[in-house]
């Protein structure tokens, strides 16, 4: 079986936040109550996108503790494949969908003296979820928060209402920054520092730490990755004894379920090392995006992650 | 069906007995005629009716003699019950997984009744019922996870993730296979398991600890372990070695077919949803060599597993001066009849013994 067991859900409720991000309340339909979580899990959507079944991991940003409903934010991506695109133009309130249970692939240490939180855009969702379970127990933490301006900051105004002391933010449009090497400077011993947002702001905050002589153990970090669109590609899966093509906008794992091969997977976003697949063989070029597999990995031509790196070039052959 | 408690003791005048009916349920741990250390792990979800697999947390005739005999161990040694103090959420997790579990599947033995954050919790075997504040630490008498592995049978050991490892940051383990929480508190998976043999060349652990970390929520899973204990000792622990293990010299061709144990511990992994640890749940269960041997099936094959044991194995798990004898006293039981697949008795099918 792949991924995390499922749950059936209703929406509930969809709440336009600004001109790119819309929420999302998810109650179970049989009316009980949803599992607990912990601050920075996630929940798999199931879209059925016009035949195509889409499935794209999101922050839960509700109340860990609140079993009455879940909720999500999707920020609106027009380049991307489509998951998005669905959410936010297919989805209405009543309908029913598929989610898994929640997955937390990045937790709080719970040994941290204080949480430091860095987010970038709707990098913010899982400090919204961690805010709440921290609240709970007193909890030391402070959030610095960039948003491109004032009109796209997603739930600063709730933040800056209940949070004023913990929370900063910072707008680009105002030419506004954190000033990183500063901010860690001034930690005291014990502090955690997480990050959720773009890939650049993730290396940023993961170089300047380290740089700074801050453990490995004590720099935490999620991106959203989305399977990317690129060139179709040709597979030979050794095992399945089968040839299959991977389209333009499907990744690798998901042309190797619509072929009914059952591959493993959990977060689909590059990130749990579920989906991991031995390459027997291959001629050409590599796309990796994954954030399992270390850089001598990736050189080594020896192991994918399907779910969202892609190929380029004229054979390749999976042990799967 | 309403279980009937034994009064018996793991120590001392040794008086525990497995009735008929815990024989035919013991998990008997081998599935084929040999035995070698692999990533055998399943997913946890029921198993037939009655066996031990049916429930989360199966409870048997031997629960109040074993929750007496951890009492008497904690009572000489707190040591076994540790927690480092960013393990109480986690605790609380466990309390609720356990009561929730036991309440669900055994409604004739325990309650749980919640109104918000007030829990009665009603546990009838121990004559207990305490009102409490969940997530409330002063409002119970001991630490969440020691308070209700005080109710449970088996060891907890409770394991933060962090960094794509695990850490043994918190447990309950008084009825161990001579490894001890006390050395292991802080330690990480390799650490802990670095005693093992042969394992860790077959990439065993490597790979296992890949499965565990991905170990999701509302999917626990199971595995089997043994080895072999002389009495019926829960405590077999490195800091009592000088008190059991000289009764391994003990043993006779007289004796062993009562005093010589399997000592089986059934697995289970669950994680827990506010704190994002694993639990990991080691439940011993105990059966003399004579009672085994009332199933033609497993007579025949345990011969065959201790016979053609790798020596590192036999040496680890601390039987390999008794093996011969052992072996003496198994071989009456294998006609050299083949065996049935899996680790079921299979009593209609398997024919009696032939000698
Ligand atoms: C997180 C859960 C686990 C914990 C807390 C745990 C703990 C331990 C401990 C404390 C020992 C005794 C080591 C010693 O001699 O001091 C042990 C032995 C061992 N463990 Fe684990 N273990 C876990 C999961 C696993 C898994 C998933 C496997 C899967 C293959 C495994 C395989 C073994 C084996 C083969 C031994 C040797 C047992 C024997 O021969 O009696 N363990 N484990
Ligand atoms: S499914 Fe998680 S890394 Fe691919």
């Amino acid at each position: 079986m792949s991924g995390a067991e499922k749950i059936k859900v209703k929406v509930t409720e969809i709440t336009p936040i600004n001109e790119l991000v819309t929420r999302f309340r998810f109650t179970q339909i049989n009316g009980e109550l949803l599992p607990t979580f912990s601050g920075g899990a996630h929940t798999v959507v199931e879209m059925d996108d016009g035949g195509i079944t889409r499935l794209n991991p999101y922050s839960l940003m509700s109340d860990p503790y609140d079993q009455s409903s879940y909720t999500i934010s999707v920020r609106r991506d027009d380049e991307g494949r489509g998951g998005s695109l669905f959410m936010h133009n297919n989805v209405t309130v009543g309908d029913e969908m598929t989610i898994s249970y929640p997955v937390n692939l990045f937790s709080l240490d719970l040994r941290a003296d204080k949480h430091l939180f860095i987010a970038g855009g709707i990098g913010i969702t899982p400090f919204l979820a961690q805010i709440k379970q921290l609240e709970r127990f007193n909890g030391n933490w402070e959030l610095h928060y960039a948003c491109r301006s004032e009109a796209l900051g997603s739930y600063v105004n709730v933040l800056t209402d209940r949070h004023p002391n913990e929370t900063h933010i910072y707008y680009d449009d105002q030419s506004q920054a954190i000033n990183l090497v500063n901010l860690l400077d001034g930690q005291p011993l014990g502090t955690h520092v997480y990050v959720c947002g773009p890939k650049g702001m993730i290396n940023w905050v993961r170089k300047t730490a380290e740089d700074a002589g801050w453990p490995r153990d004590n720099i935490h970090y999620e991106e959203f990755l989305a399977p990317q669109p690129g060139k179709p590609f040709e597979v030979k899966l050794a095992t399945s004894n089968k040839v299959i093509q991977v389209g333009e906008h499907e990744s690798l794992l998901e042309a190797m379920e619509r072929e009914g091969v059952d591959a493993p997977y959990l977060c689909r976003g590059g990130a749990c090392g579920q989906c991991e697949t031995h390459v027997i063989g291959y001629d050409g070029q590599f796309i990796h995006r994954d954030h399992w597999l270390d850089d001598d990995e990736h050189a080594s031509g020896e192991k994918i992650m399907p779910c969202v790196s892609r190929f380029e070039g004229k054979t390749l052959v999976l042990d799967r | 069906m309403t279980i009937q408690f034994n009064d018996e003791t793991f120590r001392d005048d040794y008086s525990f007995r497995n009735s008929e009916w815990a024989i035919k349920r013991f998990p008997f741990p081998f599935h084929e005629d040999s035995y070698m250390y692999s990533v055998n792990m399943e997913q946890h979800r029921g198993g037939p009716a009655g066996s031990v697999y049916e429930k989360r947390f199966d409870v048997d005739e031997h629960y109040l003699a074993e929750m007496k005999d951890r009492a008497l161990v904690l009572d000489q040694d707190p040591l076994r019950c540790q927690s480092l103090p960013h393990m109480t959420l986690a605790g609380w997790d466990l309390l609720e997984l356990i009561m929730e579990c036991k309440s669900e599947d055994y409604p004739d033995l325990f309650e749980l009744h919640r109104n918000g954050n007030t829990w009665r919790w009603v546990n009838k075997p121990m004559g207990i019922d305490d009102t409490f504040t969940f997530l409330d630490e002063t409002t119970l008498p001991y630490g969440p996870m020691e308070y209700i592995t005080r109710q449970a049978q088996g060891d907890f050991a409770v394991l933060d993730q962090r960094d794509d490892m695990l850490w043994m940051d918190a447990g309950m383990i008084t009825t161990q296979a001579d490894w001890s929480l006390d050395f292991d508190i802080g330690m990480n998976f390799f650490e802990w398991h670095a005693p093992v043999p042969l394992a860790h060349e077959k990439g065993i652990f490597i790979r296992a600890l890949k499965f565990l970390l991905n170990i999701q929520q509302g999917a626990p899973a199971r595995r089997l372990n043994w080895t072999m204990t002389v009495n019926p000792l829960l405590d077999t622990s490195p800091e009592n070695y000088h008190k059991w293990g000289i009764q391994k010299t003990e043993l006779s061709p007289e004796n062993i077919g009562h005093k010589q144990h399997l000592r089986v511990e059934l697995q289970t992994f669950y994680r827990l949803p506010r704190s994002n640890a694993l639990v990991f749940p080691i439940r011993c269960y105990l059966c003399n060599f004579q009672d085994m041997m009332t199933m033609p099936k497993w007579g025949r094959r345990l011969h065959r597993v201790i016979r053609d044991l790798p020596d590192e194995l036999a040496t680890y798990k601390g039987f390999i001066d008794n093996k011969p004898m052992m072996l003496d006293y198994l071989s009456q039981f294998d006609d050299g009849q083949p065996t049935s697949p899996g680790i079921w008795p299979d009593q209609e099918t398997e024919p009696p013994l032939q000698k």
